[in-house]
């Protein structure tokens, strides 16, 4: 790792800004440096666009502690068994090699945003003239009673990428004939709205096979949620009698665990089960909270360009900005990272802005070829990312229709992962 | 009619596919209708011009990815180095699952279950390669599908580097390479046929709620400017 001294001067750089073109870009030095905290949906889009837009006018930083990242998306899938745990991971090396970003396998521990340095776990510090934050989420300590972190091997939540997937679906598979499963939703906002009833359809298409007279209990603190009606329709026609979700009319939300006793206490009646997944509120990846720029559970930031609220330099995208309308989603994260991207160009460079434009769509499987799929446009307004037009599948569509819709999916993903990491 | 195929290749094609080229392939009148199912990229007949596809004209015989000016994908190029040529048999893997006989080729289409139908498409098109220089003329070229979009809209010359900033939000469906694994390829397209697709998008001709709303927001210099950048992206 190189620690470079920050060479590169305010005044400089708003010359440089001015005359619309990058005057200060002697080899390496006084380049400007843009420090990327988070190599998932949001940062390692923000990454490969700036470096591949800049063409070298920029010196980008990726932060990253893991060398593979596992994607969240399509972790369900995996649990339902329509997708490899392999194919769901992807390494920074296109992003080094390809397009010269210097890719950090670190943690960052700490900002400063008086001197604007990144400081990292292994030593050192990082200098930076513009910073993006997409650390995605933490989990809001106790806000299930009786789990915690040290209980996730137990209980896991399965609801960062990776191994935790990996020890759900061993869980669900190990189940006794006829066992039950639990989950236990968090209250909203929080990563993909649809996730965990999307996982739910998995989870019961993976016990239809192996273990059909298995039930399913989700305790819900919330009344509806997203694609209610869709995922409802579902369970009736592929899973009935398998799942009993309760909502908080029904005592959903008054829940605690016991994971060694392997127990879940709904509106207080016990329940013992045999796999539990626990999926805690949520709240901004803890870097955010750190550097400063959040305000509550979450950063706020500028629609126009995903800068905080607190400091024009540093910049928040993903999970854990707060902007508005969109929802928390990968497909997000990677939009506000491309409009985060021109703009923090724009201002190192001088090159063209353009007028923010976001868009989301989130595809969930319910069960074979059974997909369905909510959208939506947004633009930037002075307050927020404002919704602008939407869609969503209809109940009773046709096979062919569904079928299609899980297609795009698949299209989908591999549009994602080769727009971060290819 | 004097029947010589001129290309050797061509006769190498007919040795191979012995018994079925002794036959009639299948019913070319009806082909003509089925290909329908292809007229919306592929044009063919006396004076058919490449579109999203290239033209079919001469197309047994021939090597894939040998119709000299038109964009192939690497894959198809790949696939003609390798010695892949149109025969009955080639074709009709192709058509019946384009992805299985050229893994990233650039059509977009997700095949034809039938094989009478295959047979028939087929029929049909061979009557267009038989001999080269004598085209059918009496067919009436088989086009795209006629649009009635403004001229003035279709004149448009798009700014290929706000294209390039537009097309990021495309591209996290649409491949850059030109693959299609669920989602269609939209690279290196005649800006006229790109153009023509997203107005049927934005006016609702064409159904598709994903498209329509993302076309529902561009103006008409944007997909201009996205036309300008897809056709080059390679
Ligand atoms: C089960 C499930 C299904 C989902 N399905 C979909 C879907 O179908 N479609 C969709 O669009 N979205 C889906 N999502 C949501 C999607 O995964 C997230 O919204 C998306 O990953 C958010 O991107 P991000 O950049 O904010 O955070 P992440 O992608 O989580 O990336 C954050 C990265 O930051 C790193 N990091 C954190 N702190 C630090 C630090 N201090 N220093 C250095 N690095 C750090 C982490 O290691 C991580 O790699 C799903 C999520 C789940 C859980
Ligand atoms: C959505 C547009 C689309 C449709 C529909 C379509 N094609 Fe294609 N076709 C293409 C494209 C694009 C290519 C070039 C493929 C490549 O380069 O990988 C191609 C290539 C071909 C080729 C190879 C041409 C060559 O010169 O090597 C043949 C043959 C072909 N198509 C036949 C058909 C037939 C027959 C149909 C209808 C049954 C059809 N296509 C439907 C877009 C389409
Ligand atoms: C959310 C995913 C998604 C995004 C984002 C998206 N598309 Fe599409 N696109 C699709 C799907 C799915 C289809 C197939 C639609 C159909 O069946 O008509 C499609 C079809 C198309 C077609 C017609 C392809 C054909 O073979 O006929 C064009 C052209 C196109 N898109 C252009 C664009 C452009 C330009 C953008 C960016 C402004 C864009 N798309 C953004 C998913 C997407």
């Amino acid at each position: 790792m190189t620690l470079n001294r920050r060479l590169f001067m305010g005044a400089g750089a708003a010359a440089a800004a001015t005359l619309k073109a990058p005057v200060l870009l002697a080899e390496g030095h006084g380049k400007p440096n843009v420090v990327v905290v988070g190599g998932g949906a949001g940062g390692a889009t923000a990454a490969r666009y700036l470096a591949k837009d800049s063409d070298g006018a920029i010196n980008v930083t990726l932060i990253e502690p893991s060398r593979t990242y596992f994607t969240c998306f399509f972790s369900n899938l995996y649990i339902g068994g329509f997708k490899e745990i392999d194919d769901l991971g992807h390494n920074y090396g296109t992003l080094a090699a390809k397009y010269g970003i210097n890719v950090v396998h670190d943690w960052a521990v700490d900002v400063d945003r008086e001197a604007k340095t990144v400081s990292l776990a292994g030593g050192g510090s990082l200098p930076y003239d513009k910073l993006i934050l997409s650390p995605g989420i933490d989990f809001i300590g106790g806000s299930v009673e009786g789990w915690d972190l040290s209980a996730q091997n137990a209980m896991p939540h399965a609801y960062k990428g990776g191994s935790q997937a990996e020890l759900l679906r061993a869980q669900i598979l190990n189940m006794p004939e006829g066992g039950t499963f639990a989950m236990v939703a968090p209250p909203n906002p929080f990563r993909c709205p649809p996730g965990p009833y999307e996982r739910i359809s998995m989870v019961a298409h993976a016990l239809k096979a192996s273990n059909p007279t298995a039930k399913i209990i989700v305790a819900d603190p919330k009344e509806k949620f997203s694609k209610m009606a869709l995922f409802q329709e579902g369970w009736a026609n592929h899973y009935e009698g398998m799942i009993d979700w309760i909502g908080s009319d029904f005592g959903g939300g008054n829940v605690s665990v016991d994971p060694a006793a392997m127990t879940v206490s709904i509106d207080g009646e016990v329940t013992q089960v045999d796999a539990c997944n626990v999926i805690p509120a949520m709240k901004a990846g803890r870097i955010a909270e750190m550097a400063g720029v959040t305000d509550g559970n979450w950063a706020p930031v500028n629609a126009a360009d995903m800068s905080t609220k607190a400091d024009p330099d540093v910049y928040v995208l993903g999970d854990a900005s707060q902007q508005g309308d969109m929802p928390k989603s990968g497909f997000s994260a990677n939009s506000q990272a491309k409009v985060c991207a021109n703009a923090v160009r724009g201002a190192l460079t001088g090159s063209r802005v353009f007028p923010a434009k976001f868009s989301n769509t989130c595809w969930s499987l319910i069960d074979t070829n059974d997909g369905v799929k909510v959208g939506a446009t947004y633009e930037a307004t002075e307050e927020k990312i404002a919704k602008v037009d939407g869609f969503i599948s209809s109940t009773g569509e046709s096979s062919d229709v569904r079928r299609a819709t899980y297609e795009e999916s698949e299209g989908w993903y591999a549009g994602i992962t080769a727009d971060m990491f290819s | 009619m004097a029947r010589l195929p001129i290309l050797p290749a061509a006769l190498a094609a007919i040795c191979v596919a012995g018994a079925a080229w002794a036959e009639e392939i299948g019913d070319a009148e009806k082909g003509a209708d089925l290909f329908s199912t292809c007229i919306g990229c592929h044009e063919v007949g006396a004076g058919a011009r490449d579109r999203i596809g290239p033209h079919l004209n001469g197309i047994f015989g021939r090597r894939a990815a040998a119709h000299d000016g038109y964009p192939y994908s690497r894959s198809m190029q790949r696939a003609g180095d390798d010695g892949l040529t149109w025969t009955f048999e080639t074709l009709d893997a192709y058509i019946e699952n384009p992805r299985a006989l050229v893994s990233k080729t650039r059509m977009s289409f997700r095949g034809l279950k039938d094989p009478r139908d295959r047979a028939d498409i087929l029929a049909y098109l061979r009557d267009f390669s038989d001999n080269p220089s004598d085209v059918p003329e009496a067919e009436p070229t088989a086009r795209a599908t006629d649009h009635d979009l403004d001229p003035a809209i279709l004149a448009i010359q798009g700014d290929p580097e706000y294209g390039e900033y537009l097309s990021s939000e495309c591209l996290t469906c649409h491949l850059p390479d030109g693959g299609a694994e669920g989602i269609p390829s939209i690279t290196r397209w005649p800006v006229e046929d790109f153009v023509v697709a997203m107005h049927a998008y934005k006016r609702k001709l064409r159904p598709h709620p994903v498209m329509q709303m993302m076309a529902g927001r561009l103006n008409d210099e944007e997909i201009a400017a996205l036309a300008a950048y897809f056709r080059d992206l390679d």
